[in-house]
């Protein structure tokens, strides 16, 4: 038995021929796998007198975590906001797709919803890992309803709250009808009574995070200091950094920050949610801290056209989908003006140009946030698992090869391309 | 005695290495035949000799030679982590055919005398690889031991103690004060001695080694005695000898350097 039998009987995989991306680096090492998680090959050589039941060739590939999505909205038609007969079903389905794009662990994101929503769709949207059925759901992120009314953003307008006066997270268990298998909730601090809010939140283990908001810097620093730890889509959304007052942007350099802790900020990398200049300055101001996510609606990985995403519908341009409305122009954004090979035509005429999530994939957003910015490559695939492992709280367990770790993975060439996905160690998709 | 001269530290690598692959190759190993192999570290031959494996090449016995005693094995300093990182995790030599001394042992002489009955159950070690310190030990057997000596516990010089104290956050404090080692004795019953002898500073422990008597107090020495030995060293470490002697050996090369040249087909198994 390659396992020493008073161990463990599992099988034992070797990936060799491959590049691990270990300590912040690529190293020239093999991966061991037993029982779904990394194994330490010094112990299993010399504790256990193990060796290798079969050994996998990587082809000189490098072989990183499976990436982590805390912030998808739907893709290839489902909805996760649009209550349907069977949310778990359209859960599965986006999880299981979205393992072609690299992604071994996600958390379905609920736009503002009304709360008849939230309670038909939470309870059937449940923590699970993921496998060959698709990637795991590490609890689902609560994008409002509780946000700033200027900062809305796609979000519906009429479904939109308040704290209320009682404090605590008693409005929230009314609207959202429980907390159970949620992971994060993303509200706006200067809403009057949010302290007690991000305050409990924490206490329960909710990751709260900051966006949709009209807050000013202390009003973001207060909340980070009663327990917010993200920033949900840096720059979109938000009040854009003042040099008198920086707003949550300024929570990147803030030095009120609680020892110990870190502010992570979500960006969405797919060259249209933010200018690449934007997204190296906030970079190169907080490194560790960027967190990619794609914000993918429904459209992602469906042909252009018009679609509906929560209460909304949305229109779909090239890589572009703006919110579809039957007025001309109203206020432009500054990067509607971005020249994409990729877009058919210029959206002028026939809606808004508020941007409304976005359709890159989690590979996509990975490699376009590694050429913007120019940073290595292990800091781009950290940027989208070590990081968001961080963020949750689960870095021993996932975002990382460490023994002990779960043993999902990606295999890509030098380009990060995506060639393989595993899950526990188990092949879950091949190119 | 052949002695190697080779300009540089690469060179003594790949030269040990190709010899080391010959020698197994030549054996003619199997399941029933292993090519036991002697080691203490020796740092520039295992960097050459993983990149020359094949996968049926090195399945062999392989002996850890000198053990620090009282050193935790999981310890990045230990010559278990030494050998799995620069050594076995590149080869597929199996667990149960190495063979390392465990100074973390209940009872240390018992410990050494396991580990000598080990080597004659295995029928003796075919090669022996080792390197020299600057004061001519081989293995732990510093300066004072005895030529006839056996593996045992041997207590470290203050020099050597300083000199690994680098890799203890110069904390003195740290460094293992004892080792296990096998003794000079033991790898004189080799069949075969390699020694790979790179630096300046190691110029004068060659000289000392091969220009002058056998001596305890350089304890490589004692291989004059024995029929098969190879040193194997760079230009820097012959600063010490006598222009004849590397001019003598040096002339050799061209006969020597057919000890590595690849084996013909017919003879290289898979």
């Amino acid at each position: 038995m390659p396992s020493n039998g008073s161990v463990s009987d599992a099988p034992i995989t070797q990936f060799i021929n491959c590049r691990i991306l270990k300590e912040h680096t690529l190293q020239r090492e093999d991966l061991w796998v037993r029982d779904g998680r990394i194994l330490d090959p010094e112990k299993l050589f010399f504790d256990e007198q193990g060796y290798a039941d079969r050994q996998l060739d990587c082809g000189g590939a490098i072989l990183a975590p499976g990436f982590i999505d805390v912030q998808l909205n739907g893709g290839y038609g489902v909805d996760f906001s649009t209550p349907s007969e069977d949310p778990g079903a359209g859960v599965a389905f986006v999880a299981k797709k979205i393992l072609e794009h690299g992604v071994t662990s996600f958390c379905p994101t609920l736009v503002t919803s009304p709360p008849s929503v939230y309670h038909k769709v939470l309870p059937e949207v449940k923590v699970q890992s993921g496998g060959v059925h698709g990637a795991g759901v590490l609890g689902v992120h609560l994008e409002g309803p509780f946000i700033s009314l200027e900062k809305k953003g796609a979000h519906p307008e009429q479904f939109l709250r308040t704290f209320g006066g009682s404090g605590g997270v008693n409005p929230l268990l009314e609207v959202y009808g429980g907390l159970d298998n949620v992971s994060m909730v993303t509200l706006a601090p200067e809403l009057a009574g949010s302290q007690s809010v991000v305050e409990e939140l924490s206490q329960r283990g909710v990751t709260v995070s900051l966006g949709h908001s009209v807050a000013n810097l202390s009003q973001a620093e207060e909340a980070v200091q009663q327990g917010a730890s993200f920033i949900t889509h840096l720059f979109n959304a938000m009040l854009p950094f003042h040099h008198r007052d920086p707003g949550i942007v300024g929570l990147l350099t803030s030095n009120r920050i609680p020892a110990g802790r870190s502010v992570f900020y979500g960006m969405i990398a797919d060259g249209i949610h933010t200018n690449p200049a934007a997204l190296r300055i906030a970079h190169r101001a907080h490194p560790a801290g960027l967190v990619l996510v794609t914000d993918a609606i429904m459209a992602m990985g469906l042909p252009p056209g018009r679609h509906t995403l929560g209460q909304q519908v949305i229109e779909i341009q090239g890589l572009h989908a703006y919110v579809a409305g039957n007025t001309l122009t109203s206020s432009p954004v500054p990067n509607q003006l971005t020249f994409d090979s990729r877009i058919l035509n210029v959206f002028w005429g026939l809606g808004t140009t508020t941007l409304s999530g976005s359709i890159a994939t989690m590979d996509m957003c990975v490699r376009h946030f590694q050429q913007a910015s120019g940073c290595s490559v292990p800091e781009a695939l950290e940027a989208a698992s070590l990081h968001p492992a961080q963020l949750l709280g689960i870095s021993h367990q996932k975002g990382s090869l460490e023994y002990g770790c779960d043993a999902d993975l990606v295999l890509m060439d030098d380009q990060m391309v995506l060639e393989a996905t595993y899950i526990s160690g188990v092949e879950v998709w091949r190119k | 005695m052949k002695l190697i001269i080779l300009e540089q530290y690469d060179q003594v690598s790949e030269w040990a290495a190709k010899y080391v692959r010959n020698k197994i190759l030549l054996f003619n190993p199997g399941p029933e035949r292993y090519f036991t192999l002697g080691l203490p570290t020796g740092k520039p031959l295992l960097e050459q000799t993983t990149s020359y494996h094949t996968s049926s090449v090195i399945k062999r016995i392989c002996y850890g030679d000198d053990r620090a005693v009282g050193l935790p094995r999981d310890h990045p300093e230990s010559y278990h982590s030494f050998m799995w990182n620069n050594f076995f995790k590149y080869i597929d030599i199996r667990a149960e055919n190495v063979h390392i001394l465990d100074g973390n042992a209940a009872d240390l002489p018992s410990e050494c005398q396991a580990f000598e009955k080990k080597i004659q159950d295995a029928g003796g070690i075919e090669l022996f690889v080792g390197g020299i310190g600057p004061d001519g030990h081989i293995a732990f057997n510093e300066p004072g031991s005895s030529l006839v000596s056996r593996t045992r516990v041997k207590t470290l010089a203050m020099d050597t103690i300083q000199a690994n104290a680098r890799f203890f956050d110069g904390d003195l404090s740290k460094v293992p004060t004892m080792a296990l080692t096998v003794g000079v004795g033991t790898v004189m019953e080799a069949k075969e001695v390699m020694i790979l002898i790179t630096g300046g500073h190691k110029a004068f422990a060659l000289y000392k080694a091969i220009e002058e008597g056998v001596n305890h107090m350089w304890t490589v020495s004692a291989f004059q005695q024995h029929p098969q030995t190879l040193f194997v060293c760079d230009e820097d470490a012959t600063l010490e000898l006598r222009v004849k002697t590397v001019k003598y050996f040096k002339g050799m090369m061209h006969v020597h350097n057919k000890l590595v040249d690849p084996l013909p087909g017919s003879l290289k198994k898979n």
